[in-house]
């Protein structure tokens, strides 16, 4: 006697074998795609990896007239740019996610304001070069005169500005996610002994999100790190360092990511190709290794 | 009646538009304990909370009604004032996992911002502790975080993190449901000995627990006071029918 069920379940497994196959392929194609995009980054900066060596990262002169290279300006550039936008985007990413997680969780005020936190991370980066062109730049100009800096109105002041709005919904939204899985029972406990809300944030909230809160920033960071467009837009794109603080703060400067985008097309040589290149490679590790971090502490809080 | 330390007059409670406490009126005697009884879904968390204005930090969440602390209305009082006058002890053992043992039972002091010497605040927890039967057990680990302590010893820490900030009345809901029976009696043994200082009222829906801690007990159902009285009077010969139903078994 034949058993149609069981030939039935047969072909059920061999369809469950083949979907699984077909979703784990998927899966490889991508991974293969990073490791492709790895691989052609250091085979395309060999020639300067072995020309230029390891000074490469330390070099203070960047002429690819006289075919000198060092990063070094663009690591500043970089560093600068993104930690200055970090330091001016934490207080409004946490109070954002205070109000919205613990203030106001629910209501359509609150999903308004999340809503519309969470379109600044949608809007083209362009428009954002834009807006800081037109807006921005004259009224840093007007107040670096007033502070006596050479009133440029582009360089690593106007793009971190820029920069800090855009890295804003990065940590908010997380924040937000976070300290509403704060749980009520701990919240409640504090509140019975006779705590007010911003003693129950302080000691209950804050302690139990802070290494979610953190990552949140790492977040924030590794796309202040590689923006380009925006910055490329704002920064000024001089490769010379400046001598004193201000004139590096307030003035012209170039970070890894706009002098890629800028110099790209003019690379007329193998190894200012390369160069620029290479520069790819460092950011590439640095956010990959930031972000890999921030997702790491994410993933050890959610656990918990 | 001069004794009276928590009363309520005609008091409501909602959630939006659910009426979950309906003109419930009542008179506790202080250094009583008081269990609170009824059917689930009854509104004996609700009243509770209601009675140290934990109730209001619910969104949408209403109370309506006189309730007084001896001769004050609670609801035109500080709600931290209340609260601190008030302590509540949770269902389930809730010690702040980042504070130590030691800070946990003073947190009440450390939260509110108030400074007190070393020596005070030592006194404290060690009379804390000791009223919550935990300080043999702990008095070594003072500095260990609280939730490495077992359910039962973090709900007596809890206990201790309340009576530290002296309050006249402590509030419980259901504070032995999450624990072993062991735990569960070394907490119902303590009652006996906080009711020397304090006034309990406990959330309690095993009637064995109300039989064995409780001087009277408020019977709760759909949100009204049924029935308070004497627990013996209550267990034996309950006036209304749905104490009495309910003490048979008719409910679940
Ligand atoms: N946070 C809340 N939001 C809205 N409604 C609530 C909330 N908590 C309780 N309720 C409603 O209020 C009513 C009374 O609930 P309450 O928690 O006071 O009951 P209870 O007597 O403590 O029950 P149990 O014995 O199950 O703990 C229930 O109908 C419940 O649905
Ligand atoms: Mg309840």
């Amino acid at each position: 006697m034949k058993n149609k069920r069981l030939d039935l379940s047969y072909s059920q497994m061999k369809w469950e074998t083949i979907f699984r196959r077909i979703l784990i392929f998927m899966s490889i194609v991508l991974v293969l795609i990073v490791i492709g995009i790895l691989i052609t980054l250091i085979m395309e900066s060999m020639p300067s990896i072995k020309s230029l060596g390891i000074g490469y990262l330390w070099g203070k002169v960047w002429d690819p007239v006289s075919n000198i290279y060092g990063a070094y300006p663009f690591l500043i550039g970089t560093l600068l740019t993104s930690f200055i936008a970090l330091i001016i985007s934490i207080p409004f990413s946490y109070a954002v996610s205070i109000y919205l997680g613990e203030y106001n969780p629910k209501g359509w005020l609150s999903n308004l304001l999340k809503n519309t936190i969470e379109l600044i991370a949608a809007v083209p980066s362009i428009i954002y070069g834009f807006w800081g062109l037109f807006v921005l730049v004259p009224i840093i100009r007007t107040f670096e005169a007033k502070i006596g800096v050479a009133p440029y109105g582009i360089g690593i002041f106007t793009s971190s500005l820029i920069l800090a709005v855009m890295i804003i919904p990065y940590a908010a939204s997380l924040g937000i996610t976070l300290i509403r899985m704060v749980p009520s029972p701990l919240k409640e406990g504090a509140y019975a002994l006779g705590a007010t809300r911003f003693e129950v944030i302080r000691s209950v909230i804050m302690p139990f999100t802070r290494s979610g809160l953190f990552a949140g920033v790492l977040l924030s960071l590794g796309r202040a790190l590689g923006e380009t467009m925006a910055v490329t837009m704002l920064i000024g794109n001089t490769s010379t360092l400046a001598h004193t603080f201000k004139d590096l703060i307030f003035g012209p400067s170039n970070t890894m990511a706009s002098v890629i985008a800028n110099e790209f097309t003019e690379a007329d040589h193998t190894v200012y190709l390369s160069a620029l290149i290479e520069l790819g490679l460092v950011l590439f590790f640095v956010t990959v290794v930031i972000n890999l971090i921030g997702k790491r502490i994410i993933t050890r809080f959610t656990n918990n | 009646m001069e004794h009276t330390v928590v009363s309520a007059s005609k008091f409501n409670a909602w959630f939006g538009d659910n009426h979950v406490v309906k003109d419930v009126s009542i008179g506790i005697e202080k250094n009583q304990v008081i269990a609170v009884m009824g059917p689930s879904g009854c509104g004996k968390t609700t009243f509770l909370r209601c009675i140290n204005r934990m109730h209001e930090l619910i969104p949408g969440a209403t109370a309506k009604g006189s309730l007084k602390l001896y001769d004050d209305e609670v609801y035109t009082m500080n709600p931290i004032y209340v609260r601190y006058k008030i302590g509540m002890v949770f269902q389930r053992p809730n010690p702040f996992p980042n504070l130590s043992i030691y800070d946990n039972v003073v947190a009440g002091y450390k939260l509110n911002g108030l400074k007190m010497a070393k020596a005070d605040m030592d006194n404290i927890v060690e009379k804390s502790l000791t009223s919550a039967a935990l300080w043999k057990e702990v008095k070594d680990s003072l500095h260990k975080k609280g939730t490495f302590l077992s359910g039962g010893q973090q709900q007596r820490l809890c206990i201790a993190r309340a009576i530290a900030m002296e309050p006249e009345v402590i509030l419980f809901d259901e504070p032995t449901s999450a624990l072993d029976p062991i735990s569960t009696s070394s907490v119902e043994q303590l009652f006996h000995e906080l009711k020397e200082k304090y006034t309990l009222i406990i959330v309690t829906h095993n009637m064995q627990q109300a039989a064995r801690v409780s001087d009277k007990t408020a019977f709760f159902y759909l949100g009204e006071l049924v029935e308070f009285d004497d627990t013996k009077q209550m267990f034996t010969a309950p006036a209304d029918v749905r104490t009495q139903n309910y003490i048979t078994g008719r409910f679940s």
